[in-house]
C-alpha cells in the first residue's frame, strides 16, 4: 500500500498488469479483426429519430503499463441533427478520446472500446452502431460522414504533400468517378469557400507556407469536401489568436448554415462554447457531469464544477478581487475513487457525497446534472 | 541612491552618432548594415530623476532586430524588426500588462530588455540605474533583482535537477543565504508557492503542468527579484488551474511588493491582473494606458477589435463585432506607412503612407493612429 500512496508500483504489480492488459488487448482485437460480422450484430435503431447521433454508455479504456485508464466511464448524450454541441472539459477529462471514439481513431492497440454504443443515423437513413461496424464500412463513413478538425494543424497536414495533394485525396477517394481534374475543381473550390483569396496559390503550396489561421482554414476545407453530415472540430482555434479564432470561429458558423450539418465542438473555452453551440456537455474524469441548452447551462449552472469553472475565468469588463478557484487537481485517471470524483475538491459537499457516484437528475426535459444537491431537493 | 542617479546623468545623454563609426567588436559589426538613420531618429530624453525614483523600469526607444538575410562576406543586409521603437514605463509594485497577436514582438521585448537577447539599440534603466551598457559581470549582478517565468513549463525546467536544486540554484549562486540554510529557506518558500516539502527530492517530470508553473514561480521568487517578467505563464494551463496560479501571482505581489510584466495573448487575463496595458502590433507599441481607460475607452482601431474578438461567457450577448480580415504580416517585410494599415477597418488615404507618432493622450493614454491629432 505504502508505494502506491507514493505514486509507485512494485515490480510484481506491474507484471499482473501487464498479463492482464495483453489478455484484454487479445480480446478486443480479436473481436475487431473477425472476417463477416454479421449485419444484425452493427444494425440499430435511434432512440429519437431526430438525432445524428447518440452515445449511449459509452466505455473506452486504455490499457496501460500502469493500470487501466477509464478516459471515457459512461457517457452518453445526444447530438441533433442540424445543431451544434459543445463539450467543455480540463485537459484529460475525455473530452477528445469520445470524439475519436466515434470516428474509431483511438490509438490501438492499448485504447479500446470496451462497451456501450454509438449510434449513428447515415445520410441514407441507415442506423449502424459504429462500435461494432466492421473497417471497410468504417471507412465510407469517416471522411464522408462524419469529419474532423484537429487541433495543431500544423502536426496534422503531411508537411512533404502540397496542400493540393492532400486535398485532392480526399475526393478522389470517397467521391465515385471523381477524376483528378474534377477533384482539383474541388480542391479550389472549396478552398475558395473557407474564404482564402488566392486559392490557385495556396492549392499549390506546401503548409510550412501557411500562417497558423490559413492552415486551419484548409483543415477545415479538407473536412468540408464530402459535406459531411457531422463535424467534429476538436479545439479547433486553441492554438490560434483571438483575431484568427473570431474569423474561424464565423466561418464554422455560416458553414453549418450552408451545409445543413451539425458540429461537434471541442473545446475548453467556455467563452467559444457560449458563442457557438446549442447544446452543452461538461465533462469532468470520463464521465458526463451535466447537460443541457447553453442557456440552461450559462444562466443556471448546476454541478459545482461547471459554476466552479464558470466563476474562475476571468471575463473582460467584470472586476473581481479575486478569481475563484477550484482547489486542488483532476484525480489521477488510473485509480479514482468510488464516489463521486469531484468530491475532493468540491465546496457544497454535503453527507450523501460519501456515497456511490450519484446518477444523473433530471431537471427539466434537457438539462441533466450528476450530483447529490439536486437529488435530495427532488425527494 | 544619489550616487546611481548622479552616475545614469553622466551616461545618460547619448546621441551615439560619433561613436557608431567605431566598430568594436563582433556585435557592432552586426549593427553596422542596418542603415543609421533608421537606428538613432529619435530624440533621446533621459528619464528625470522623479520618473527614475517612481519606476522600476523605464525602456527608451527598444529596437531588436534580427539579422534575417546576409551578403558575400557574411554582412547582414535585411532585417527582422521584432522590437521596434518601443518605449515604456513600470512603477514600482504596479503591474504593466503587454498584449498582441502571435509574433508581434512580446516575448523578444520580455527576452530583451531582460538582457537576455542584445538590445540593437534603445536604453534600459532599472531600479534607477541605467543599464543599457552593463557588461556581463554587471548583467550579471542585477539578475538576482530581475527574473522570468517563461511561457511553457515543460521545456523550462531541467529533467536533471530535482526540485530543490532548481529553485536552490539561484540562491546558492546570489548567495542569498548561507549554504547550510539553503534547504530550510527554499522549503519555506516552496510551502509559500502551495508546493508540499516532500517535493524536494522529486523531479519535474513527476509534476503536472499547474505544479510545474509553480515551481519555476518559486524559481523566480528564490532570489529576492523586484521585477519579474512573466512571459505567458497561464496560457499552457487548464481554467481552474489558470486561477490558482493567477491568484497566487497576485497574493506574492501584495507581500513582496514586485513588480510584473505580463505578456499574455489572453485580454481577460491581462485586464484581470494588470494596472496598465500596452497594446503591441508587428514590433511596436500601438497603444499603452491605465487598464480602465484601454478596456473602456479604447483608442487604436487594433485594440477595438482585439476586444470585439474576445469571446464572452453569454450566450445571449449581440454577436457583432469587428472581425479583422487577413493574418499579422511578416515582421520581416512590414507594410510601408501605419503597419496596421492592411487590416485596419478604417484606414485612410494618409495611412499608407506616412507612419502615426506613438504620443500621449489625456489620462496618460498614448497611442500610434492617424484617427487623433497627431501634434
Amino acid at each position: 500500500m505504502k508505494e502506491k500512496k507514493n505514486g509507485y508500483i512494485s515490480f510484481k504489480e506491474s507484471r499482473e498488469i501487464v498479463k492482464y492488459n495483453k489478455t484484454q488487448i487479445r480480446y478486443y482485437e480479436k473481436l475487431k479483426k473477425r472476417k463477416h460480422i454479421p449485419e444484425e450484430e452493427y444494425l440499430a435503431t435511434m432512440r429519437n429519430p431526430e438525432n445524428l447521433v447518440e452515445f449511449d454508455d459509452l466505455h473506452t479504456f486504455f490499457f496501460t503499463d500502469t493500470g487501466t485508464v477509464k478516459a471515457v466511464d459512461g457517457v452518453s448524450f445526444d447530438i441533433p441533427a442540424h445543431s451544434t454541441v459543445g463539450v467543455v472539459g480540463e485537459s484529460g477529462c475525455g473530452k477528445s478520446v469520445t470524439s475519436l471514439s466515434l470516428l474509431r481513431l483511438v490509438q490501438a492497440p492499448q485504447g479500446q472500446i470496451v462497451s456501450g454504443s454509438i449510434r449513428y443515423r447515415t445520410k441514407d437513413g441507415a442506423c449502424y452502431d459504429i462500435t461494432k461496424l466492421p473497417q471497410d464500412m468504417m471507412e465510407k463513413i469517416s471522411g464522408k460522414e462524419i469529419s474532423m478538425i484537429f487541433q495543431e494543424p500544423m502536426t496534422s497536414l503531411n508537411p512533404v504533400f502540397s496542400i493540393g495533394y492532400q486535398l485532392d485525396e480526399v475526393s478522389l477517394l470517397h467521391i465515385e468517378g471523381a477524376t483528378k481534374e474534377s477533384a482539383r475543381q474541388k480542391s479550389i473550390e472549396m478552398l475558395k469557400l473557407v474564404g482564402i483569396a488566392n486559392a490557385e496559390g495556396v492549392y499549390k503550396s506546401y503548409p510550412h507556407e501557411l500562417s497558423g489561421g490559413m492552415r486551419q482554414r484548409v483543415m477545415i476545407a479538407m473536412a468540408l469536401c464530402c459535406r459531411p453530415n457531422l463535424i467534429i472540430a476538436d479545439e479547433p482555434t486553441t492554438a490560434l489568436d483571438v483575431t484568427i479564432q473570431a474569423q474561424i470561429l464565423d466561418l464554422l458558423r455560416e458553414l453549418k448554415e450552408k451545409l445543413d450539418s451539425s458540429i461537434m465542438l471541442i473545446t475548453h473555452d467556455l467563452g467559444v462554447i457560449a458563442e457557438m453551440a446549442d447544446f452543452v456537455v461538461v465533462m469532468y474524469a470520463g464521465k458526463v457531469i451535466e447537460t443541457g441548452t447553453v442557456f440552461e447551462i450559462f444562466d443556471n449552472p448546476c454541478h459545482p464544477y461547471t459554476i466552479g469553472l464558470l466563476k474562475s475565468k476571468p471575463v473582460i469588463n467584470k472586476k473581481v478581487d479575486e478569481l475563484y478557484c477550484i482547489k486542488g487537481r483532476v484525480p489521477s485517471a488510473v485509480d479514482l475513487p468510488d464516489y463521486c470524483y469531484f468530491r475532493d475538491r468540491c465546496d457544497m459537499c454535503t453527507d450523501a457525497c460519501a456515497g456511490k457516484y450519484p446518477g444523473f437528475v433530471q431537471l427539466t426535459p434537457t438539462h441533466k446534472v450528476a450530483c447529490y444537491l439536486y437529488d435530495t431537493k427532488q425527494s | 541612491m544619489e550616487e546611481q542617479v548622479e552616475n545614469t546623468e553622466q551616461t545618460a545623454p547619448v546621441p551615439p552618432k560619433k561613436e557608431n563609426y567605431f566598430i568594436t567588436g563582433a556585435k557592432k559589426l552586426f549593427q553596422a548594415g542596418i542603415p543609421r538613420k533608421s537606428l538613432y531618429d529619435y530624440q533621446n530624453v533621459p528619464p528625470t530623476e522623479e520618473e527614475l525614483k517612481e519606476n522600476i523600469l523605464i525602456v527608451n526607444h527598444l529596437k531588436k532586430y534580427f539579422p534575417v538575410e546576409s551578403n558575400l562576406i557574411g554582412r547582414p543586409i535585411r532585417y527582422l524588426k521584432a522590437v521596434d521603437d518601443v518605449s515604456l514605463k513600470i512603477p514600482y509594485g504596479k503591474t504593466l500588462g503587454i498584449v498582441g497577436e502571435s509574433g508581434c514582438g512580446k516575448t523578444t521585448l520580455g527576452r530583451t530588455l531582460l538582457g537576455l537577447y542584445d538590445k540593437t539599440t534603445g536604453e534600459v534603466y532599472f531600479d534607477g540605474k541605467n543599464i543599457t551598457d552593463y557588461n556581463e559581470r554587471q548583467t550579471n549582478a542585477i539578475r538576482k533583482d530581475m527574473q522570468v517565468i517563461f511561457q511553457d513549463p515543460y521545456s523550462s525546467l531541467s529533467p536533471r535537477f530535482s526540485i530543490g536544486g532548481i529553485i536552490g540554484e539561484g540562491v546558492l549562486v546570489h548567495k542569498i543565504v548561507p549554504r547550510n540554510q539553503i534547504k530550510d529557506y527554499v522549503i519555506n518558500l516552496m510551502e509559500r508557492c502551495g508546493l508540499q516539502p516532500q517535493y524536494y527530492e522529486r523531479y519535474p517530470y513527476e509534476f503536472s503542468g499547474g505544479q510545474r508553473q509553480r515551481i519555476c514561480i518559486a524559481r523566480a521568487l528564490a532570489v529576492n527579484p523586484k521585477f519579474v517578467v512573466c512571459d505567458e505563464p497561464v496560457s499552457a494551463l487548464d481554467v481552474s488551474i489558470q486561477a490558482q496560479i493567477l491568484n497566487l501571482l497576485r497574493e506574492l505581489q501584495q507581500e513582496r511588493k514586485l513588480a510584473y510584466m505580463f505578456i499574455s495573448h489572453d485580454l481577460s487575463v491581462v485586464q484581470h491582473v494588470s494596472d496598465s496595458v500596452g497594446v503591441m502590433y508587428l514590433g511596436s507599441m500601438v497603444e499603452c494606458g491605465p487598464t480602465d481607460r484601454i478596456f473602456d475607452n479604447p483608442m487604436h482601431p487594433y485594440t477595438k477589435s482585439l476586444l470585439s474578438a474576445v469571446p464572452v461567457p453569454d450566450p445571449r450577448r449581440k454577436k457583432d463585432r469587428i472581425i479583422l480580415q487577413g493574418s499579422i504580416p511578416s515582421p520581416a517585410n512590414p507594410p510601408s506607412g501605419c503597419r496596421f494599415h492592411t487590416r485596419c477597418p478604417e484606414c485612410m488615404e494618409i495611412c499608407k503612407t506616412k507612419a502615426p507618432v506613438y504620443r500621449e493622450y489625456e489620462g496618460g493614454h498614448s497611442c500610434a493612429c492617424h484617427l487623433y491629432p497627431q501634434e
